[in-house]
């Protein structure tokens, strides 16, 4: 029998016009690792809802079909007894952790199933050492950074050794060290306790290497259904945004298979006689030139916390009216506290922080600086407009989409007297598709173009990739570098691309890719179809 | 106002003693009249937060509570029209009309102001000495409902700490002028049931409530003396306060006229009061210093 059994499962929120899961019907057998794909509304998070029962029991609406899940249906058994079996980690980290420190939160499953002291107690070391969390295990829940919660939230999923894990994005607020980790984390529970794996995730290049299978929803409905590579070679076709770089970079220089991930790329062009690295780096095609200036000056900028933590160290920087500027770094690197310096939430504790004109600072939830109960009340009716927004304008701004709050949030803090002369984002694209984040890198390059210096702290390489000239990489409070994307991200291995890792640095982008290894051919790239369609790629059509 | 572990009798007491410790001392503001009882409970609740190690935690709960005690006794003349004597006339005054303030009333707003600021003080003092964790369990065979409503009373204070921290520096961000600290506010108790959703989900998700064949309940260990005392201590707190309301020593005349001369009745009784919660405190045997 299977793990997880869905016939003709149909569900709809409360409220919802139609419904967010039509007729699914699937299977997943004991000891699977399934990734599951999609656009952002397509339904994957439903399917974790339903997998730990909290739709419909918690969240309510109408549920049609029948879910079997360790053998007990999902109508019958609610989360609290469907948690013996599977363990929960939602997208949100801050909302999953309900006592007060680390140890008793990864206690609090295991005593929940009654199991004894001692029991428990192992349970936690255990799980503790597996996720590197023992240090924290006496820390207060309330002073973690994002990071570190979701993996006291993940080791609180695993506690009770459930049969399966099911997970929403759970690397979108990890770095790409952290996020790595967790999903070879996940391979190894996968392989060594034979926990079955069920995974939502929209970074598909960190996670297809270690799947099975892919699921890939689309308009609530299971749109594809087969093993990874299938699942490229499907999406390139059908569905572009889903389709890895590696993907794109094969489909572009005329390769098949489809690569699932870095290794079975590079086995493949070893294969076929092509080292990229031997290649000369092809530089990718963001065209821009800062104007003269300076807009943002940080002055040997320290900053110390009460408890002798510091969290920058001696940084200097300058930054010139419209250049677009990556910021990445691992958790708690300090990148977050610099955009706060910039806009003058924060004093220095040395060091000085110069402006030359309004700084504007989206904060990591944008949903902090709305505080209206109509979207029309945010803003005037022609800035509403310019934000494209105006059709929203008697919606409450929780109800709206993530993309829409974000646009609503960004448009409120650049709105003002005079345009900012710096625009600071910080980890916009947390939870984003890729067709969002085109329309995000669209926008950035739209206040570039008016002069502003934006800074974007993100952990999205290929993100970056597609919109920054500049690249500056933290690492707890100090500059590691400072320099174009290819200088950067080129040559490291957490924070770069998948195209650099498997061309070994040689390019960064799918079709810089395809085009070093069309020179390393001597023949041109087939720059198939897909270029057209793919939304991350507008720099170079450009 | 978050919990932190201390070295007192009251951080030793089980938590189900903590908690009916500070609910004898709000039932206690609640039920009495006289002012220098709620006075006296307001030295008792300062006196064990400093002797709980707690008193940076208290003056967190003391900036609420003040405020709110202080806004009680400035409105409260304003809108009571009880009492005789009139100690200032302010004439025609929109929108309360004719304006007589009386002592009486100005004493009716010190009292609720007084019994506002026992009541915060002592919840202040609950989320800071009484471990949320043990109470979460506490309630765990109680059901699911029980459980939100003491984790809502709890951990949501944390919870909408931090939300109010980030949409403070959410308001500063925002290029169209900053929000009123009345939206803040209003922003955060609006998404607090939302938030108090996601805590339910979340408990939900760990097996919370859910009730096992089999579950090993833990052996509770024998009352150590500081349960004993403490639990010893909340019935001395309600036992006197009945004794009080029966014998009319709690008893307090302020309407038509203050009767001041009635105001030293309740000493002993308010200083019994302030010393069965105190004496708990005074066993500190094995707790480092």
């Amino acid at each position: 029998m299977s793990l997880v059994s869905l016939s003709g499962v149909t569900y709809t929120y409360p409220g919802a016009s139609g419904a967010a899961l039509r007729d699914v019907a699937l299977e997943v057998e004991a000891g699977e690792f399934v990734v599951v794909a999609g656009l952002s509304g397509s339904g994957k998070s439903t399917l974790v809802r339903i997998l730990s029962g909290l739709a419909p029991h918690t969240l309510g609406g109408t549920f049609g079909g029948r879910a079997v899940v360790a053998g007990m249906d999902t109508r019958e058994h609610g989360p609290g007894e469907l948690a013996v079996a599977v363990g929960t980690l939602l997208q949100d980290p801050e909302t999953q952790t309900v006592m007060g420190t680390v140890r008793a939160e990864l206690a609090f499953p295991l005593e929940n199933q009654g199991e004894p002291p001692g029991a428990v107690a192992r349970g936690v070391e255990e799980v503790a050492l597996a996720l590197g969390i023992a240090p924290l295990l006496d820390r207060s829940t309330a002073q973690l950074s994002g990071g570190e919660l979701q993996r006291v939230a993940l080791g609180a999923a695993l506690a009770g050794h459930p049969q399966l894990v099911v997970l929403d994005e759970p690397t979108s607020q990890l770095d790409p060290v952290a996020g790595d980790e967790l999903i070879w984390l996940l391979r190894r529970l996968n392989e060594e306790w034979g926990t079955t794996v069920v995974l939502v995730e929209h970074r598909l290049e960190r996670c297809l290497a270690a799947a099975d299978r892919v699921l890939a929803f689309a308009g609530g409905e299971v749109a594809f259904d087969g093993a990874p590579s299938p699942f490229l070679d499907w999406a390139l076709a059908a569905a572009p945004p889903l389709a890895t770089p590696g993907a794109r970079l094969f489909a572009l220089a005329g390769l098949s298979p489809s690569p699932a991930g870095v290794k079975a790329a590079r086995a493949a062009l070893a294969t076929a006689h092509l080292d990229a690295s031997s290649g000369v780096l092809t530089t990718h095609t963001v065209v821009n030139t800062p104007l003269d200036g300076e807009v943002l000056r940080f002055k040997r900028v320290w900053h110390e916390l009460a408890g002798g933590r510091t969290i920058l160290r001696d940084v200097d920087l300058r930054f010139a009216p419209g250049e677009r500027i990556a910021l990445m770094g691992r958790n708690g690197a300090g990148k977050s506290t610099l955009l706060r310096h910039a806009k003058g939430l924060l004093e220095p504790t040395r060091g000085k922080v110069r402006v030359g004109g309004p700084v504007a600072l989206l904060l990591q939830h944008p949903g902090d600086l709305l505080f209206a109960d109509r979207v029309a009340d945010e803003l005037p009716p022609q800035a509403l407009a310019a934000a494209g927004l105006t059709a929203l304008r008697e919606r409450h701004p929780r109800d709206l989409s993530g993309g829409e709050r974000q646009r609503l949030a960004l448009a409120v803090a650049t709105h003002g007297a005079q345009t900012p002369a710096v625009v600071c984002l910080d980890e916009p694209t947390r939870g984003m598709d890729r067709a969002r984040k085109a329309d995000l890198a669209e926008e950035i390059d739209r206040l570039a173009a008016e002069g502003a210096a934006v800074l974007v702290a993100t952990h999205d390489p290929e993100f970056a990739v597609a919109f920054a000239d500049r690249v500056i990489l933290l690492g707890d409070g100090i500059v590691l570098a400072d320099g174009t994307p290819e200088e950067v991200l080129a040559g490291g291995w957490y924070f770069a691309t998948e195209v650099a890792r498997i061309t070994r640095g040689a390019a960064l982008t799918a079709e810089d890719g395809a085009q070093t290894l069309a020179n390393i051919k001597g023949s041109d790239p087939l720059m198939r179809n897909i270029k057209g369609s793919d939304p991350l790629m507008r720099v170079v059509e450009a | 106002m978050i919990y932190a572990r201390r070295a007192s009798p009251l951080h030793a007491a089980r938590p189900v003693v903590g908690v009916a410790w500070c609910a004898a001392l709000v039932v206690a503001a609640l039920v009495v009249d006289h002012p220098l009882v709620l006075a006296a409970l307001l030295v008792a609740v300062v006196a064990s937060g400093l002797a709980a190690r707690v008193g940076d935690r208290l003056a967190g709960a003391a900036r609420i509570a003040v405020p709110i005690g202080v806004m009680w006794l400035l409105i409260e003349p304003l809108v009571l029209r009880d009492g005789l004597t009139v100690i200032a006339r302010l004439g025609e005054l929109p929108p309360f009309g004719r304006l007589d303030i009386t002592l009486e009333a100005t004493v009716a707003g010190a009292i609720f102001g007084l019994r506002a600021v026992v009541v915060i003080m002592a919840f202040g003092l609950y989320a800071a000495a009484v471990d949320p964790d043990e109470v979460l369990r506490l309630f765990r065979r109680r059901g699911l409902r029980s459980a939100l409503t003491v984790t809502v009373a709890t951990r949501m204070v944390g919870v909408l700490e931090r939300d109010a921290r980030r949409m403070a520096d959410g308001q500063r961000c925002r290029g169209t002028g900053e929000a009123s600290r009345l939206a803040v506010v209003r922003t955060v108790a609006g998404g607090a049931l939302e938030r108090a959703l996601d805590v339910s989900a979340a408990l939900e998700l760990r097996g919370y409530g859910a009730r096992r064949p089999g579950d090993h309940r833990r052996r509770s260990p024998a009352w150590s003396r500081h349960d004993l005392a403490f639990a010893a201590s909340a019935v001395a707190v309600i036992a006197l306060v009945v004794l009080g309301e029966i014998s009319g020593a709690t008893a307090f005349e302020w309407n038509p006229r203050l009767d001041a001369a009635g105001l030293a009745e309740a000493g002993p009784l308010s200083a019994a009061l302030l010393l069965v919660m105190l004496v708990p405190f005074l066993d500190r045997r094995g707790i480092a210093r």
